[in-house]
């Protein structure tokens, strides 16, 4: 039953994929497919890299209501964005060969995310509450860090990372769209091949070593992968803290399953599908295109309230 | 065989364990026992290496368990917590299942079935299997993850508190299937009781802990005595003869 549900969300998904190719489509129809296409190639690498760094943040951390970003991966990446433009220079930054640029920052990031949440998430499966404080804290902090960068930067060089401060899944950057085709490719590989690992993971840390899985390695594997995920999706798209969640609570909703053999494909389809009928919804009947990010936060938000809500009575 | 050599473990500044050496003997059941925070939860936790040693080390047939590889250790050694950290939606069948992983490492064969559904019909939980895991009641809960170290099939089982939460049928259930894996099937069970009845009447050996270190060790007739008993708790004991076993009553 569930690869039968499975099936049907993929249909669905390539069915929205032909819609936004081809709804409202004038003129050379060559010209317009290459336009449309890069951006649709654009959003499936968001959805994908937004679903699978979500679902593996929960798996290790073993709760169903923190996400990376609202960790603070994301504002982690700005901060390191910004950081590189401060040094730099706004010029010799976007100047960058956009795929080593992008794997230079990627890496930076595994290497931060490594040393600022690893003792984080390894022993402690700590209580939520304090997880959620410390994510919350340390969000605060890295955003104000990255705010005071970009008041140091020059005035004319802050056009450079100031579009890259906020969601926005109508403008995708699509520079470095082939080093983060490669990256989430790669991370999803590497995903699938500890699918059932995972599924022993998610029994938390005592069980696992119990069942002979190397908790603590994989735990860093993970958050290694997480990092390069947030990477893209945040380099792609900026920040978008809530959507994550929205993705996977609905993934749950739907195929409430504990094997990650379903839980995966799952999520991503659903990222997918939620993207890029959300962008053909406003860009082509609503025309209103910058406002998709802010609905799917809005809703996304929503979750998150009504999952904290209902862990308190619980 | 199950060696421990000079085992130390210190944790918030506080000496746990101290200079701990004590040898299990193979295909029996040994007994556990000490008053409340007297270490055996930590010596269990050590053993099945969720813990690392501050100094000395644990042996299992010869292979240091803290230096070999985790899967290689899971194939010989399974471990029943008394702590139980919150399990998911899992269903009552999928939970035992996964005592099977470090078998088949994900890909179940017809066999791992087989086992599988020999566990759940052990523990009595047959008609269970399809229940989601945080439907069951405390009993019932502490029985399928009972199931499930038992359906991992290994040499040495470690059993801390097993019978927690247990009605005295059920109690009788998961005694029983302590003994058929000794007897049996020539497994070394280490179990913890504080029902010291029960470990005289299961048990072979009897290993007492108390303040973390070794206070006394040997057949269960010679450590389940009033002097022993009654230094080890503090508190005073008559033993009984019944049906040719000790029977412990507080006095
Ligand atoms: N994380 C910890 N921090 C501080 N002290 C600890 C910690 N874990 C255990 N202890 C202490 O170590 C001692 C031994 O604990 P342990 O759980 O091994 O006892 P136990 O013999 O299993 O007791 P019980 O019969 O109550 O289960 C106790 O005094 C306990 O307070
Ligand atoms: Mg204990």
């Amino acid at each position: 039953m569930p690869v039968r549900r499975l099936i049907v969300l993929a249909i669905l998904t390539v069915l929205a994929c032909v819609l936004f190719l081809t709804w409202g489509a004038r003129g050379d129809m060559g010209f317009v497919l290459q336009f449309r296409g890069g951006k649709l190639l654009s959003l499936l690498t968001v959805a994908a890299a937004i679903a699978l760094s979500t679902m593996l943040f929960q798996t290790v951390t073993g709760n169903r209501i923190l996400t990376p970003s609202i960790m603070g991966f994301d504002a982690l990446f700005l901060l390191i964005q910004t950081a590189l433009v401060w040094t730099l220079g706004g010029s010799r930054f976007a100047g960058l060969d956009p795929m080593w640029k992008f794997a230079a920052e990627s890496l930076v990031m595994m290497a931060a995310a490594l040393a600022l949440f690893g003792t984080l998430l390894g022993r402690g499966r700590t209580d939520l509450n304090r997880m959620i404080l410390t994510g919350v804290v340390l969000g605060i902090g890295l955003r104000s860090l990255t705010a005071l960068l970009q008041r140091l930067i020059d005035p004319n060089e802050f056009a450079v990372v100031q579009s890259a401060s906020f969601a926005r899944f109508n403008r995708l950057e699509q520079d470095g769209l082939l080093a983060a085709l490669c990256i989430v490719g790669l991370c999803a590989l590497a995903v699938w091949r500890m699918r059932e690992t995972l599924d022993v993971v998610e029994l938390g840390r005592e069980r696992s070593i119990g069942l002979g899985v190397d908790h603590d390695r994989i735990v860093i594997k993970i958050l290694l992968i997480v990092a390069a995920l947030v990477s893209v999706s945040t380099a792609l798209a900026g920040p978008a803290v809530f959507v994550g969640l929205l993705v996977v609570s609905l993934t749950r909703a739907i195929l409430p399953s504990h094997r990650h053999a379903i839980l995966l494909p799952c999520a991503t389809l659903i990222a997918a599908l939620l993207l890029v009928l959300g962008q053909t919804l406003f860009e082509r009947v609503l025309s209103m295109q910058s406002t998709l990010s802010v609905a799917i936060e809005f809703l996304g938000g929503l979750v998150f309230l009504f999952l904290i809500m209902r862990s308190r009575r619980s | 065989m199950i060696s421990v050599q000079n085992l130390s473990y210190v944790t918030a500044g506080k000496r746990i364990l101290d200079d701990l050496s004590l040898d299990i003997a193979p295909g029996q059941v040994t007994a556990l026992i000490g008053p409340n925070g007297a270490g055996k939860s930590t010596l269990l936790a050590l053993m099945a290496r969720l813990l690392r040693p501050d100094n000395g080390r644990i042996t299992l047939d010869g292979l240091d368990v803290h230096r070999t590889a985790t899967a290689d250790i899971a194939k010989r050694l399974a471990i029943l917590r008394q702590e139980q950290a919150p399990l998911g939606r899992l269903t009552v069948r999928d939970l035992v299942a996964f005592g099977r992983f470090p078998h088949h490492r994900g890909r179940p064969t017809a066999e791992d079935h087989l086992k599988i559904d020999t566990a759940l019909d052990q523990l009595a939980l047959s008609d269970l299997a399809g229940r989601f895991v945080d439907t069951l009641s405390g009993g019932q809960k502490q029985r399928v993850l009972i199931a499930m170290v038992l359906c991992q099939n290994t040499d040495v089982v470690l059993l801390d508190e097993p019978l927690n939460n247990l009605d005295p049928a059920q109690v009788r259930v998961v005694m029983d299937a302590v003994d058929h894996m000794a007897r049996d099937l020539g497994k070394t069970v280490i179990v913890v009781l504080h029902d010291l009845n029960h470990a005289a009447r299961h048990a072979t050996r009897v290993i007492a802990l108390k303040h973390g270190r070794l206070f006394a060790e040997g057949p269960a007739g010679s450590v389940l005595a009033e002097t022993p008993l009654s230094q080890l708790y503090e508190t005073a004991f008559d033993v009984l003869t019944h049906n040719a076993r000790p029977m412990v009553v507080a006095r």
